[in-house]
């Protein structure tokens, strides 16, 4: 009896397992069918190239004058970098979250993929895969170009490359678990809200040390800032590539790489708990309210 | 073959709220009002209902899409709280009357997207994709994106991504809603086909066309305001309607007044309907010799009699024996 139990309970796993595979994958090759084929190839390259650069250029034209064109201060690198490496923040939350209302409202084929056995949660962060491909794209064009063209103190050679991957990766898990998280929201809101990754990605980039020290915050803001695993992600990211430009910088100083990596995964964790907790019981909510196939044609 | 019932609810209720404006307190609108119905396997089981009686709001709670407010709901023997994932890789779902499906994929790559998330494997989806494109007729669209498809290929696309994942029970919501006839009889006999193949198969079919439960189902549910009013096969649901006669009239124009049959004994029922140059009155009788009752108050109101009917009762006629009103009467909010 016991015997049967424990085998029945590891084909549950085995199925699973087999859900979460197949729900992740082939939502990763929607997302980028859908990604990808909106525009024929050219303007599709032309996009990738335009949008981050014109959104770096931007941010330099603002730092020049604040500056007096001061290009050669650590200041610089600390934003240029922040900056770009924010990209993944917008892209990857909205990513996962916005697959809900494409599926819903444009394709309506949200109550089919709802009905089918599939894992929820691993199609929704499959969605997001695409996103993080092409904002990869955002990211590297923008270093590229801020190498290239505004003297950003970059040597390849001297990157901690190992750190960084690490980091990358683990940041990029906690944005997905954050893309969950809104991704549940949305279930139980209407369209209105279509780029709510978007507009929650904006609203953090003040708290996150993403283009200015914690420091700069007033003292009641700073916790914020603290309490968020993006702000530990962009700080190793930054430490990686740039070293002691970082360290320069007294908000997160005393800490190790080891002690900030350590805070990234605790909070990343505490992060992913939350998330999940949250969708399932947003998507419970949806169930309830019978708003899984929701179409508001606002 | 098992012995669970395919599909079984009990008193299942569904209540939804709905908001007003900021001061006003939410509204109740009842879908569902203690339904009791069992679908055994192998059948094919309609709902039959006007448009907002309950028919799709149960289609969701079976499908795991709604839960339900009050009562319980069980599909393959599966309660659809407390099991869903054991459900939904049973079962499987098409909605008419609606464009569902990625536009920028081909009508292929839209069927094989969803064979995955069943884990068909691709070389056999892939196969059963070709092949029911073929009997559905859209055998040369395989390579087409599915946005430059018509909406009734669009919704032939959609039948073939119900039917390919071979579920148990299948649930179709008004599959030839907005189809035009050659295609809605093709979906006829394609459903048909499907359920002959495999004895255990199950389908739930919602309608709002009389004809198309008639000649589909094993059994049907007429369903109004969230009710389970009657529940048999169409057969014995029109075998209460034998102890009446029911007589089709085309008359000259006329204007027809409320009451205008009220003194005479024995007329159950009367519907009419203006067309391009005539009127045609129905008649619902207790017993044929009233109909000359009927003919002499049309005389003496100098309406002539171009044209008598006597026929068999349709589900129609069962369902206005058990409404008072007919479909479309109902659709419209018309009062009893």
């Amino acid at each position: 009896m016991q015997a049967e139990t424990s085998m029945a309970h590891q084909n549950g796993a085995t199925r699973n397992l087999r859900a979460m595979g197949r729900s992740f994958l082939t939502a990763a090759w929607l997302g980028w069918q859908i990604e990808s084929n909106w525009t024929d190839p050219f303007l599709f390259a032309i996009y990738s190239v335009v949008k981050p650069v014109s959104g770096a250029a931007i941010l330099v034209v603002m730092y020049g004058i604040i500056s007096g064109g001061d290009f050669d201060s650590p200041l610089f690198a600390y934003i240029f970098l922040g900056n770009a490496f924010y990209i993944y923040v917008g892209s990857v939350m909205t990513g996962v979250s916005w697959a809900v209302l494409d599926d819903r409202e444009h394709y309506k084929t949200l109550k089919y993929i709802f009905i089918a056995p599939i894992h929820a949660p691993s199609y929704l962060m499959g969605r997001g895969v695409a996103r993080f491909l092409t904002g990869t794209i955002s990211v590297i064009v923008t270093i590229a170009a801020g190498m290239l063209f505004l003297n950003l103190q970059l040597d390849l050679r001297a990157v901690d490359w190992p750190l960084f991957f690490a980091a990358l990766g683990m940041g990029v898990i906690m944005l997905a678990n954050l893309g969950l998280l809104l991704a549940g929201v949305t279930l139980t809101i209407a369209n209105h809200v279509w780029f709510v990754g978007d507009t929650v990605a904006g609203a953090l980039y003040l708290f996150s040390g993403a283009i200015f020290p914690l420091d700069v915050l007033p003292v009641w803001l700073r916790p914020l800032g603290f309490a968020m695993p993006l702000t530990y992600w962009l700080e190793l990211l930054r430490r990686s590539l740039v070293g002691d430009v970082a360290q320069a910088f007294p908000t997160l100083a005393g800490l190790s790489n080891a002690q900030l990596f350590a805070i990234l995964i605790g909070l990343s964790l505490l992060f992913g708990i939350l998330a999940f907790a949250i969708y399932r019981w947003c998507e419970h909510a949806a169930r309830e309210r019978g708003l899984i196939d929701m179409v508001t044609n606002y | 073959m098992s012995d669970v019932a395919a599909i079984r609810t009990e008193e299942l209720t569904r209540i939804y709220k709905i908001r007003g404006g900021k001061k006003s307190d939410p509204k109740e609108l009842v879908a569902l009002k203690d339904v009791d119905i069992q679908v055994e396997r192998g059948e094919l089981f309609g709902l039959l209902g006007p448009n907002g009686a309950g028919k799709t709001t149960l289609i969701k709670v079976l499908t795991t899409l709604l839960a339900p407010t009050k009562g319980r709901a069980y599909v393959a023997g599966y309660d659809v709280i407390k099991d869903p994932h054991e459900i939904r890789s049973r079962i499987n779902m098409v909605s008419g009357g609606e464009a569902s499906g990625y536009g920028l994929l081909t009508v292929r790559e839209n069927l094989w997207m969803f064979s995955q998330f069943y884990g068909i494997p691709s070389k056999a989806a892939n196969q059963r994709i070709k092949e029911l494109l073929e009997i559905v007729g859209l055998g040369d669209r395989l390579n087409t994106k599915s946005s430059d498809l018509s909406s009734g290929m669009r919704q032939k696309m959609n039948i073939v991504r119900g039917f390919m994942t071979d579920p148990e029970i299948l649930f179709l919501d008004e599959p030839t809603l907005g189809l035009d006839v050659g295609a809605a009889r093709d979906v006829r006999n394609f459903i048909r086909d499907w359920m002959r193949q495999e004895d255990e198969r199950t389908i739930l079919l919602t309608t709002h066309y009389m004809v198309e439960a008639d000649e589909l189902c094993d059994r049907v549910a007429i369903i109004n305001q969230g009710k389970v009013l009657a529940c048999d096969t169409p057969k014995a649901l029109k075998r209460q309607l034998q102890q009446v006669v029911i007589f089709q009239l085309q008359v000259s124009p006329c204007t027809v007044t409320p009451g205008m049959f009220d003194g005479i004994q024995g007329v159950r029922n009367f519907n009419h309907a203006h067309e391009d140059g005539y009127t045609t009155m129905e008649f619902t009788l207790e017993e044929d010799d009233i109909l000359p009752a009927v003919i002499h108050q049309l005389a003496e109101r100098d309406i002539h009699l171009l044209n008598l009917d006597k026929r068999q009762p349709s589900l129609e006629d069962v369902f206005v024996h058990l409404v008072g009103m007919r479909m479309e009467e109902v659709e419209r909010g018309e009062t009893g």
